[in-house]
């Protein structure tokens, strides 16, 4: 094991976090969505809004985490990466401006059609950026972004079949994340009927999810067989362990159980972002450029590791703090300038 | 268009698109930094002193916080995907070298979200101790984070700390000479002292406004001298370390130096020129005080200063904007020191500056004033830095991507900026109105305690709950 090695395993752990964390924050969103009208979609709207409020920028920094770590340990990487896929991250990036934004505005907005407005971007926003983020991830995974390419191909990198599936795939993951996260809020804050509601969901989002991993499976084998036969070779374990996760996740969901089914969800998603990784490890993109290759020289990477370790002693207790805190009910303030509000009805 | 052209036109893009994203992050990023250590010292005074007005305030203040820290961080995300999607070559080049206070970055950012939510969601439910505790990471994380990103700025000014290999890529990197370069130790303490100067006279000035309307009880003076007294006191220093920031440009990078001063011939004896533009390489109009550049930039009139007849033509910085720039800055900077002078005269004359008009005007501007000066300061580090992205080694034309969309981006950028900022005016003016409406119908934020009580955080109510 190198110390290239130990910094590809960090970047992968930091986008491991980003899909658990940012994935549930974007499902939030996704069933925001389609929670219907202003009347009808009133209380699971209320239900994901507390549910994400005091959580939402510590998932979000995971993002920036994977950037830097990407830009500064495998510098040529992120080079082709970000010229290769310019509009699926652009497009990613304006969905995460948007998305943050109207999160924020929404508390404070004045009037009901400018609390519509802002929820409509937030909504409309959490499905855009998850999509070209897998897009993206489908696009480097088949191979599609190459070292040094000079005219790389801007559309059909990531406009093609395993590009797509895998965006559709990342919504459908988000949305049955972070549906099995809102049922156990629901259940933790006594709200029966709110944890029926997103039960309900989760199901029918597990089995979304499941049918366009078996569909993956196809799509991938005739759009990008190197990965297909990668996954299949190395990736096995992660992917059969994907499966049963995620089986037994829905098991459960179908009974009317949520026992234990956060841990099986996670582990599902946890096992797909690593059978990738060790699908195509030694590779940072398959075919053409080895973590060796792309890796900063001697003296950074040592750094990144002291990095790491400095952010590990100090952000993994004040994370576990802000959840304990969060789900001790300790965060519960009204908050943003609400204060007024329950004065006016007093 | 010619292939050329083409490139031409992204590349300026680009530089819009970076500088307009930038200049927009670069206020919300100052609040971030700023507005903890108000709120905290509103906090401590209130804890302190059984202060129910200065707990109002910390609230208050709070929430505004809460707001602009969301925008920032979104804001702040989209400058991480800008760096590779408008910069790729040098991401690609230099990512190894001066990646690396950006990942320090990581940390601090990381911990200020974390606690920055505890302690804007924390109000009511944790021990007024524990909360007050929980606001002091977010004041550090500010200064740090502070530090490592301008750290980054500066290696770009003064790169160092790498070694290059026979290919052209970065072949060793000696982690603290990047991170401590030739610029960070001016750069950064420069850059802290402007945040705390934003935020301060910023939030200041909103109560100026109010006192000048003849709101003169105790919840607006309040509100008013706290940042006040931190931004009036963070002047006179910002006007010494950029004293000293300037003689380091003069000896580090001498065309930006040129640019700042418009010396157009090398020579001793350079006069300093407020305002004026470049014509053909030629000053007009403008006031001169001669001897005075020289004299400035080490100490003696005989002080030899590089003009633009020594530097190459593809070299050179557009001077006009940034001597324009540069003379903004110091300018407001000036006032916003004389603005402190002001404020200590009519304390020592026991004037009482509640009513004091013209001194309420000046304040009431300063807000403005001072982020005006944020991005002139900015415009200077930057544009007098150009032709280069990374100082005489790397071009900013040669960085750019060849993508070929960024003209499209631009504009996009262009028009979700202009709504983000009006949002976040709006979202801030909702917040003002609904508790001037509260503080209505309690019948005043002053009377005995009894009317605010209800929103005063930690009040009886609440202390039951803890226990």
């Amino acid at each position: 094991m190198t110390a290239v090695d130990l910094t590809a395993i960090v970047l992968w752990l930091g986008l491991t976090a980003y899909a658990v964390f940012g994935g549930a924050d974007f499902g939030g969103g996704f069933w925001d969505l389609v929670a219907g009208g202003s009347e009808t979609g009133k209380e699971p709207r209320a239900h994901i809004a507390e549910a994400i409020g005091p959580v939402w920028e510590a998932n979000h920094t995971w993002l920036i985490f994977d950037l830097v770590i990407l830009w500064t340990a495998f510098p040529e990487a992120f080079q082709a990466i970000m010229s290769t896929l310019f509009i699926p991250l652009s497009l990613a990036a304006f969905g995460i401006l948007l998305r943050g934004a109207a999160f924020a505005f929404r508390p404070v907005a004045e009037t009901l059609s400018g609390k519509r407005a802002a929820g409509a971007v937030f909504a409309a926003s959490s499905v855009v950026a998850p999509f070209f983020l897998g897009a993206a991830a489908g696009a480097i995974a088949s191979g599609r972004v190459v070292a040094g390419d000079p005219s790389p191909d801007l559309i059909g990198s990531w406009l093609n079949p395993t590009s797509v599936l895998v965006g559709l795939l990342a919504v459908a993951v988000c949305a049955y994340l972070a549906a099995v996260f809102l049922v156990a809020d629901a259940r933790r804050l006594e709200r029966a009927e709110l944890a029926r509601y997103f039960l309900r969901r989760a199901t029918v989002a597990a089995l979304v999810a499941g049918a366009l991993s078996l569909a993956g499976i196809a799509v991938v084998g005739m759009d990008a067989p190197v990965l297909a036969d990668e996954l299949l070779g190395d990736g096995w374990p992660f992917i059969v362990a994907a499966g049963a996760f995620g089986t037994a996740a829905l098991v459960r969901l179908a009974r009317g159980s949520v026992h234990g089914t956060r841990v099986l969800a996670v582990g599902a998603v946890v096992a797909v972002v690593w059978g990738w990784g060790v699908a195509q490890y030694p590779s940072i993109l398959p075919d053409t450029l080895t973590l060796a290759q792309a890796a900063a020289p001697p003296g950074s990477q040592e750094a990144l590791l002291v990095v790491f370790i400095v952010a590990a002693v100090l952000i993994a207790p004040s994370l576990g703090l802000l959840f304990i805190l969060d789900q001790r009910s300790r965060l519960e303030t009204e908050g943003l300038g609400a204060d007024a509000k329950e004065r006016g009805a007093g | 268009m010619t292939p050329l052209d083409v490139v031409a036109s992204e590349l300026i893009a680009a530089r819009s698109q970076m500088a307009f994203t930038l200049g927009f992050h670069i206020i919300l990023a100052c609040l971030g930094v700023g507005l903890p250590s108000l709120v905290l010292i509103a906090n401590a005074i209130g804890l302190r002193q059984g202060d129910a007005v200065a707990l109002l305030l910390a609230r208050r203040w709070s929430a505004v916080m809460a707001v602009t820290f969301a925008v920032g961080a979104v804001t702040g995300t989209v400058l991480s995907f800008e760096m590779g999607l408008l910069w790729p070559v040098l991401m690609g080049r230099f990512g190894g070298a001066f990646g690396l206070p950006f990942a320090i970055e990581g940390i601090f950012f990381f911990l200020e979200a974390v606690f920055i939510a505890i302690y804007v969601y924390g109000w009511d439910r944790l021990s007024p101790r524990t909360h007050l505790l929980s606001g002091i990471p977010v004041v550090i994380a500010g200064i740090g984070g502070t530090f490592s990103v301008v750290a980054a700025n500066a290696w770009m000014n003064q790169p160092g700390g790498y070694v290059l290999g026979p290919d052209g890529r970065v072949a060793a990197v000696r982690p603290l000479e990047v991170i401590f370069n030739g610029a960070t130790w001016y750069e950064v303490p420069h850059m802290l002292l402007a945040a705390y100067m934003v935020t301060g006279f910023l939030l200041a000035s909103v109560y100026a406004v109010g006192l000048r309307r003849g709101q003169r009880d105790r919840y607006v003076r309040l509100g008013f001298l706290i940042p006040f007294i931190v931004a009036a006191g963070a002047a006179p220093i910002q006007v010494a370390v950029g004293d000293v920031a300037a003689r380091a440009i003069f000896e580090d990078q001498p065309a930006k130096f040129a640019a700042m001063e418009l010396i157009t011939t090398t020579g001793p004896h350079q006069p300093v020129t407020i305002g004026g533009i470049l014509v053909d390489g030629v000053v007009v109009g403008g006031l001169q005080i001669p001897e005075l550049g020289s004299l400035l930039a080490a100490f003696s009139p005989e002080t030899v200063i590089t003009g633009f007849d020594q530097i190459p033509v593809d070299q050179r910085p557009p001077a006009t904007i940034v001597h324009l720039a540069w003379d903004t800055m110091v300018g407001i900077g000036t006032a916003l020191v004389v603005l402190g002078l002001w404020a200590l005269v009519l304390w020592r004359r026991r004037r009482d500056y509640a009513t004091a008009r013209w001194f309420l005007l000046a304040a009431s501007l300063a807000g403005i004033g001072a982020i005006v000066a944020l991005e002139s300061g900015w415009i200077v580090t930057e544009v007098g830095r150009q032709p280069w992205v990374v100082y005489l080694v790397l071009r900013t034309s040669d960085a750019v991507t060849m993508a070929g969309g960024v003209r499209v981006t631009f504009a996009v950028v262009v028009a979700v900026y202009a709504v983000l900022g009006l949002a976040t005016l709006l979202a801030l003016r909702t917040l003002t109105r609904r508790w001037a409406a509260a503080d209505a119908m309690a019948g005043g934020r002053d009377i005995g305690g009894t009317g605010a009580s209800e929103d005063v955080p930690y009040g009886p109510q609440h202390r039951d709950d803890d226990g």
